[in-house]
């Protein structure tokens, strides 16, 4: 009987599984159909004649590489600050007593009930008010200040023992050294786990770049693909091969780093 | 000047250079909320009270907008489409993300990483990407369901023709979409749960149901609260994913509250009218962070 259930719930899981990720699945083999075999009836998993001309095709009528360019300069520059922002708050929040550090942080868990998406055509104005529309900049600085990474460095820091800070102190180093010297490097794991996240955000990010972009020659992959899909009659062809492409960067940091980032999402249910 | 007296002086002295030092690290967090947090706030207050049209006319009319909303069929129309989405997507996603936790939990079991990789791996994808993937499964003349159904001899289904269908492919993309994150949550909190206890029961004599309900249930209580409050939210807020998978149609069967909120404020632009839905949006948010911030304090009591 035991070994019965558990033979069953093997079967489950894998069928489960399975299914998560078929749809996916069915995107990349479908991929790699030639246009005649797409949308021919009976469908068949496999393709008959797999071919790279979608590839092809989605390459030539689809500025990858200057998409990819304004997605990875968005992505790293962003991600470059979001670090360097929230380690210094979060360590201030955590190892700081000062009345004013608490208010602030409550400002700070306030930001999470107002979310960008509810308050678009205000946050366009800002943009807009401080020169940044029509610029990658526009999509990099409204969205280096993130709870979660506050959040995620002040909770690693509370950790750390104020013994530490003090005898650093006693040898006359300043704060700014402590920070620098002392902190930062203790914390690669928590920078990690953020520069990873941070990654995953700005990559995938698609308000940011709606309210702010303009030009095609600064659409990033997302908008890109958001241009191709809502077009009047898609065109799948080119729209498989090229949502393909622009999930290869956010799988292969997954496949790098899953350990940490499962673990991180399992421990804080830091939100991807 | 006295020795004790002077020892104040220099602490103080301290403490105002120590107090500068937190200041400064806390100055870009501070002016990034006010430039992108506050100020959004009060210019989308404002304008809510005015008939802006994004161009030059902005003139005060008070809570107009918010009346004219209020008698809005349309508005009601959305914000039920919103709430009926989140009311089906928060237990399905909840009921998927907890029995995939279950099933998963225990380390021992062979291949069970892989699974969880394979599960969580769809929250790896933008929204755009969610909602083309269903997109091309649910295509009403090309898509993989309405074969498979038809090679059964079942009648094919307008996926974006029926509004029902329509709703139920956002759905499905939401919870397959955000599944993965929630497992993973609760799979921590199941760890959590003393093994004990639970031997403890069996050898009362209690069933694998009675386990569940007597000491699973009320450890996750916290963890529950959470997931459903943040999958509120997330519900809410969904946007690309619909856009791109039904594109809030047929009609306006799928269109929900922040797709309602662009469209007005960016296609039609009617800025004041959208600012006053987004601050009814607000407050609907608001509640949903309050009690979840109330339950996670209850949570760390425990």
């Amino acid at each position: 009987m035991r070994r019965f259930l558990n033979i069953l719930k093997y079967v489950l899981a894998f069928a489960i599984a399975f299914i998560w990720i078929f749809p996916v699945l069915w995107l990349v083999v479908s991929s790699f159909k030639g246009g005649n075999e797409l949308f021919r009836y009976p469908m068949t998993f496999f393709p008959d004649e797999p071919t790279l001309a979608n590839y092809q095709e989605a390459m030539e009528q689809f500025n990858f590489l200057m998409y990819t360019f304004n997605t990875a300069f968005i992505t790293f520059i962003a991600t470059i600050i979001t670090i360097i922002m929230s380690s210094m708050c979060g360590y201030a929040l955590a190892k700081y007593r000062y009345k004013w550090l608490n208010v602030f942080f409550f400002c700070l868990l306030a930001t999470t009930m107002l979310p960008t998406e509810v308050i678009m055509r205000p946050s366009f104005m800002v943009v807009y008010k401080l020169g940044l529309y029509d610029s990658l900049w526009g999509c990099i600085i409204p969205t280096v200040g993130t709870m979660t990474g506050v959040f995620l460095m002040r909770q690693f820091f509370i950790t750390v023992p104020n013994e530490l800070i003090e005898s650093a102190r006693i040898d006359g180093a300043n704060e700014g050294k402590i920070f620098t010297r002392l902190m930062l490097p203790i914390c690669r794991a928590q920078v990690a786990i953020l520069a990873i996240f941070s990654f995953r955000w700005r990559w995938n990010d698609y308000i940011w770049p709606l309210l702010a972009l303009r030009s095609p020659e600064k659409y990033t992959l997302q908008l890109a693909l958001r241009t191709l899909s809502g077009a009047e009659a898609v065109n799948w062809t080119v729209l498989l091969a090229a949502s393909v492409i622009t999930m290869i960067p956010v799988l292969i940091v997954f496949i790098v780093f899953n350990k940490q980032i499962m673990t991180a999402n399992m421990s804080s249910g830091v939100k991807g | 000047m006295s020795r004790t007296s002077q020892a104040a002086v220099i602490r103080r002295k301290r403490g105002d250079y120590r107090q500068k030092w937190a200041f400064l690290f806390c100055l870009p967090n501070m002016l990034f909320f006010l430039v992108f947090f506050v100020a959004p706030a009060i210019v989308g207050i404002w304008y809510s009270l005015t008939n802006y049209n994004g161009l030059k006319r902005m003139d005060f009319i008070g809570l107009e907008n918010y009346i004219e909303l209020f008698k809005d069929p349309e508005f009601y129309k959305i914000l039920l489409n919103t709430a009926k989405f989140v009311l089906v997507y928060v237990p399905l996603g909840y009921v998927a993300a907890l029995g995939m936790a279950m099933i998963l939990v225990s380390d021992t079991m062979k291949g069970s990483t892989i699974l969880r990789i394979l599960i969580y791996w769809p929250t790896l994808l933008s929204t755009i990407m969610v909602g083309l993937t269903w997109k091309w499964i649910f295509g009403e003349n090309f898509g993989l369901i309405n074969y498979l159904l038809e090679s059964a001899g079942l009648p094919r289904i307008g996926w974006s023709s029926n509004a029902v269908a329509a709703f139920l492919t956002t759905v499905i993309a939401g919870v397959w979409a955000g599944c993965g994150t929630n497992m993973l949550i609760f799979i921590g909190a199941l760890k959590q749960i003393p093994e004990e206890l639970k031997d403890a029961a069996k050898i009362d004599g209690a069933n694998a149901w009675e386990i569940f309900k007597a000491i699973t249930i009320p450890h996750l209580r916290p963890v529950t609260f959470m997931v459903v409050m943040l999958s509120a939210i997330t519900g809410f807020k969904e946007f690309a994913m619909v856009q791109t998978l039904t594109n809030g149609g047929p009609g306006t069967a799928t269109t929900y509250m922040i797709q309602y909120i662009y469209t007005t404020g960016f296609t039609k632009l009617r800025v004041g009218y959208a600012s006053a839905a987004s601050m009814v949006l607000f407050v609907i948010l608001l509640v949903l962070s309050f009690l979840q911030s109330k339950a996670m304090d209850s949570g760390d009591e425990q």
